[in-house]
């Protein structure tokens, strides 16, 4: 750890002083609008700038990606279709309080049952010594896994936990964000802040924990003092589960010479490093796969118990174990987006000038420990004055994971409604204000384009529209940071038979991350993305970035194509000789090696693998820092426009349209693109008007941990989806690429909120919009 | 049983499969083997009458591709077609199927030919994470067999039980009108 901080900062002194270091012309901004040449300083090992994607030919095109026959032939094997000779089902006891001590448990009957191959329980270690001994875990949310079976079948795994008894010491609990702040409630459970937590300041009372600051700036009371306008309210947001199709889950296959994990998994290298850590193993004895993944959207990005279950579970049994949550457990324990309430404070001139903001924000993960809203105000709108204060309230419940743009989903919900608020307040239409306020060059081009693909010109003043059903129109936007993971290697072997491979630990979540890789590498070598060979999601290749915060793409594509030039230019020693020229007077394109200088002394590039010395040649390259200069120019901004019809006799939400206008970096794969940001927008629509995790405060228990009493959109409330991409650069990598899974969801809540009110006249202050709160604000019920 | 008292059953760690005379103590009722046809061959499984239809193409036949994922009749990933009509495999028993004609995924490219609409959702880029591919794939080729040139309303009407949480939806519905296009200038 210390050695590579110690790299980094020689990396970085090298680079101040230009040591290794080459200077490059590249493009840089948006083409059509103000694109022009920069210079950059580069790696000397790097390859030099690409043009624009109109001068590319298979990047920035939809290619198909490479693993669809698998996915639609049914051949793509997922880790809950792992079946290995001798494998062992498993399956977890889990709590039913929802806060206990747990006193005892007894397994007897079933390590008994026939079929049984192991049991285990949480809190002890496979040491004959622990047995028996020790505290359990204490019990903090209906739902936490206490033990596991392993056994022939599911069916006699299912058996068999049922057999397993459990003596509970019952606590008091509470599981509502309003109630655990209340003096008089229960503590949810201890924590011990000083142990776990190094923030300063940040203390624990009853169940609150914090207050974390935001960026403070200026003076707020001052600022407000100054406003012509001060709107000041309340918000708030649903707890949202991720509900991907595939649970979370793993296959263990525990050997003494090595552990094979096939894993449903964000990052095959976090669960290698968690297992190794946890079963005390070298992380090279760990071996993680996860070829497919049915979903993750963020919550699939550490080791988690299940895995630690099924390790146990494999080691002591002998046999690999399969050991996937069944839907009910994946609602309870395996993650959600925080819920929060809001009390936001915005001031401004007459002119739409902000004067103040100020936020007091609440949310709970359950007995997880952030439920932040992000910094939406603050990123979106610069104000002299800033004030803002986070707590997160322990509850009885589920653990919240990252979710698709976490805490920024919840805090563009109350920024972008209020903003809209201010505006028609102000007389301004709420474009203008935002132009007035939003500095960012690239969301002013997002609303201008966006705005007449939309046909903003017909928006009418909120409640105009006649008739039961009526129609509204609103708008939100929404940025994200372009974030890196500077560990991320990638490997490009050529193949002496004609082989092109790519080798990445990288894992697919499902935006197309093997096909983008393919084309970054054809486009380098010259060839088609069809011709390259793939291989990611296995530990055995080097470290691949996590699938979070949408880095993959930004971080991965550079280290493949400093791979593939690595490996081009040793081709081309090779085959210089031949050709009669200089090494550095070839090039590749169209399938060929050609010279410069005179194109007529040319090569097959097959037939160029030929003639190598080896049966193989490799290169190896890994995410190099940002080049020189401001690292990035612009934030991942999104900016959205909603049209909705509402019934106001049932208070039926209809979403009828999106356009959506994003910011995309140089786009590799246009298709996936445009499938993530619909993805996207699906998901938003969902939580504007779905979504919801229902408590009992009298048990503590979810009510809705199926797939239909949690509702969620079919096919019948998809929205027309219009997509407007604006391609930028940054001259920053060695392809300014940048991941776009998240930031096409914030503002869709926001934009569909917007255009509730202005089609009925009255807001909806809290998340989902369901029938019964439209009917409320119409005073109809 | 006492604070801190443990299980004796760990003794179990580490033992083979059960023995023939431990299955007899079996809890329930008795694995028997059924005749099923699953596209088109009849296969021989042994199954508890417990066992949903999805569970037996998994867990005996290893035919994968069929999806569970809610495994209670409310996301169609586990659709197959049941003498031709889409049926959730996941809320029918395994001994139900007997005598009928099951087909699965597998069996909707023949002789290494893609269906049309398999290829149709490749060009469309129609799955994300696919997951729900499978699923949604059985529900459209059903809808095209019955219906070749649906409208818009009826495309969306055959998937209306098949959730795809990555929002795959436009791309399913240009893909699946695009195939029924085809069909109809054929
Ligand atoms: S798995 Fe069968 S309907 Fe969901
Ligand atoms: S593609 Fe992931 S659920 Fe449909």
């Amino acid at each position: 750890m210390d050695m590579q901080r110690v790299e980094r900062a020689l990396e970085k002194l090298k680079r101040a002083v230009g040591i290794g270091m080459k200077r490059i012309t590249m493009p840089h901004g948006i083409p059509g609008h103000s694109l022009t040449q920069v210079e950059r300083e580069a790696p000397q090992e790097e390859p030099p700038a690409w043009p624009i994607n109109d001068e590319l030919s298979v990047v920035g095109k939809s290619v198909k990606r490479l693993d669809a026959h698998a996915k639609v032939t049914g051949s793509a094997k997922y880790t809950s279709d792992i079946r290995l000779p001798g494998m062992l089902f498993g399956k977890m006891l889990c709590s039913h309080h929802p806060h206990a001590k747990v006193i005892s448990v007894d397994t007897t009957a079933a390590a008994r049952h026939p079929g049984v191959a192991a049991v285990h329980l949480f809190g002890m270690t496979d040491s004959k010594d622990d047995r028996g001994q020790g505290e359990f875990p204490e019990i903090t949310f209906a739902g936490q896994p206490i033990a596991g079976v392993a056994a022939q079948s599911l069916q006699i795994a299912e058996e068999a936990v049922k057999l397993i008894r459990v003596e509970y010491q019952k606590l008091p609990f509470v599981v509502d964000l309003e109630e655990a702040q209340k003096k008089s409630a229960p503590v949810a459970f201890h924590i011990n802040v000083e142990e776990k937590f190094s923030d300063r300041g940040v203390k624990i009372n009853g169940n609150r924990y914090g207050p974390w600051y935001g960026k403070q700036k200026g003076d707020v009371k001052r600022g407000f003092a100054d406003a012509d306008l001060v709107v000041e309210r309340t918000y708030k947001t649903q707890v949202q589960h991720h509900c991907c199709l595939e649970t979370h889950g793993v296959v263990v296959d525990y050997r003494d010479d090595g552990v094979t994990v096939y894993a449903s998994t964000q990052s095959t290298k976090n669960v290698r490093d968690g297992f190794a850590r946890t079963f005390g193993l070298p992380a090279n004895r760990v071996r993680v796969i996860c070829e497919f993944m049915g979903g993750g959207f963020g919550s699939k990005q550490q080791l988690g118990r299940t895995a630690v279950m099924a390790g146990y579970l494999s080691k002591k049994s002998g046999r690999p174990v399969s050991l996937m949550l069944d839907r009910k457990e994946e609602f309870l324990s395996a993650g959600n987006r925080s819920n929060s309430i809001q009390r936001l404070k915005i001031g401004a001139r007459k002119d739409g000038t902000l004067t103040a903001v100020e936020l007091h924000s609440r949310g709970t993960a359950g007995v997880g420990r952030s439920a932040g809203v992000g910094n939406v105000a603050r990123s979106l709108y610069p104000c002299a004055n800033f004030y803002s204060e986070h707590y997160t309230v322990l509850t009885n419940a589920g653990p919240a994971k990252p979710f698709r743009a976490p805490g920024n989903v919840q805090g563009a919900f109350p920024v972008e409604q209020l903003m809209d608020e201010l505006a028609e307040r102000l007389g301004l239409d709420p474009l203008v204000l935002r132009d007035r306020c939003d500095r960012s060059e690239i969301r002013r081009l997002e609303r201008l384009r966006g705005a007449e693909k939309f046909g903003w010109s017909r928006r009418k003043v909120a409640g105009a529209s006649s008739g039961t059903v009526k129609k509204g129109l609103g708008m939100a936007q929404a940025t994200w940071p372009k974030m890196l993971n500077l560990d991320s290697t990638v490997e490009v072997l050529l193949f002496k038979d004609g082989g092109i491979e790519v080798r990445s630990g990288v894992q697919d979540i499902g935006t197309g991350t093997k096909t983008v890789l393919a084309q970054v590498v054809a486009e380098e070598l010259g060839l088609q993305p069809e011709e390259i060979t793939v291989r990611i999601g296995d530990t055995l290749f080097p470290d691949g970035p996590t699938s979070e915060g949408s880095k993959v793409t930004g971080s991965i594509t550079p280290a493949a194509r400093n791979a593939a030039y690595k490996v081009k230019r040793q081709l081309f020693e090779q085959v210089a000789n031949t050709l009669g020229t200089e090494a550095s007077e070839l090039a590749a394109a169209e399938g060929r090696i050609f010279s410069k200088k005179e194109p007529s002394k040319k090569i097959a590039f097959q037939e160029a693998l030929r003639m190598m010395k080896n049966t193989q040649i490799g290169a190896t390259a890994t995410r190099s820092e940002n080049y020189e200069g401001k690292p990035v120019s612009e934030d991942l901004g999104s900016v959205q426009f909603a049209e909705v019809s509402v019934d106001t006799e049932t208070g039926i939400v209809n979403v009828e349209r999106i356009v959506t206008a994003n910011s995309c970096g140089r786009p590799i794969n246009i298709a996936q693109i445009e499938s993530q940001i619909e993805g996207a927008v699906i998901q938003g629509v969902s939580y504007a008007l779905y979504e919801n995790r229902v408590m009992d405060a009298a048990t503590g228990h979810q009510m809705n941990t199926n797939l239909h009493q949690y509702q969620l959109p079919f096919s019948m409330e998809i929205p027309e989806i219009e997509i407007i991409l604006i391609e930028s650069y940054d001259a920053a990598t060695s392809t300014d690429a940048v991941g776009i899974g998240e930031p096409p969801i914030i503002a869709t809540a926001p934009a569909i909120a917007n255009a509730v009110y202005n089609a009925i006249g009255v807001r909806i202050y809290e998340l989902p919009i369901t029938p019964d709160k439209v009917l409320k604000a119409l005073n109809k019920i | 049983m006492t604070a801190g008292t443990v299980m004796a059953g760990v003794n179990a760690f580490g033992s083979e499969a059960s023995s023939a005379s431990e299955k007899d103590n079996a809890i329930g009722p008795e694995a028997v083997p059924i005749q099923l046809t699953i596209n088109g061959v009849l296969k021989e499984v042994s199954v508890e009458p417990r066992e949903t239809l999805a569970d037996t193409l998994r867990d005996h036949l290893h035919l994968t591709g069929t999806k569970v994922a809610c495994n209670r009749g409310s996301c169609s990933s586990c659709t197959v077609l049941l003498d031709g009509v889409p049926v959730n495999s996941c809320m029918i028993s395994a001994l139900d199927a007997v005598g009928r004609d099951v087909s699965t995924i597998e069996s909707l490219a023949s002789n290494g030919e893609l269906h049309p609409l398999q290829q149709a959702f490749i060009d469309h880029d129609a799955s994300q994470c696919g997951f729900c591919t499978p699923g949604m794939l059985m529900s459209c080729a059903h809808l095209l067999q019955t219906n070749p040139h649906p409208t818009f309303e009826e495309v969306k009407r055959a998937i209306s039980g098949n959730l795809c949480r990555c929002g795959t939806h436009p791309h399913i519905f240009k893909a699946v009108l695009e195939v029924a296009d085809k069909q109809k200038r054929k």
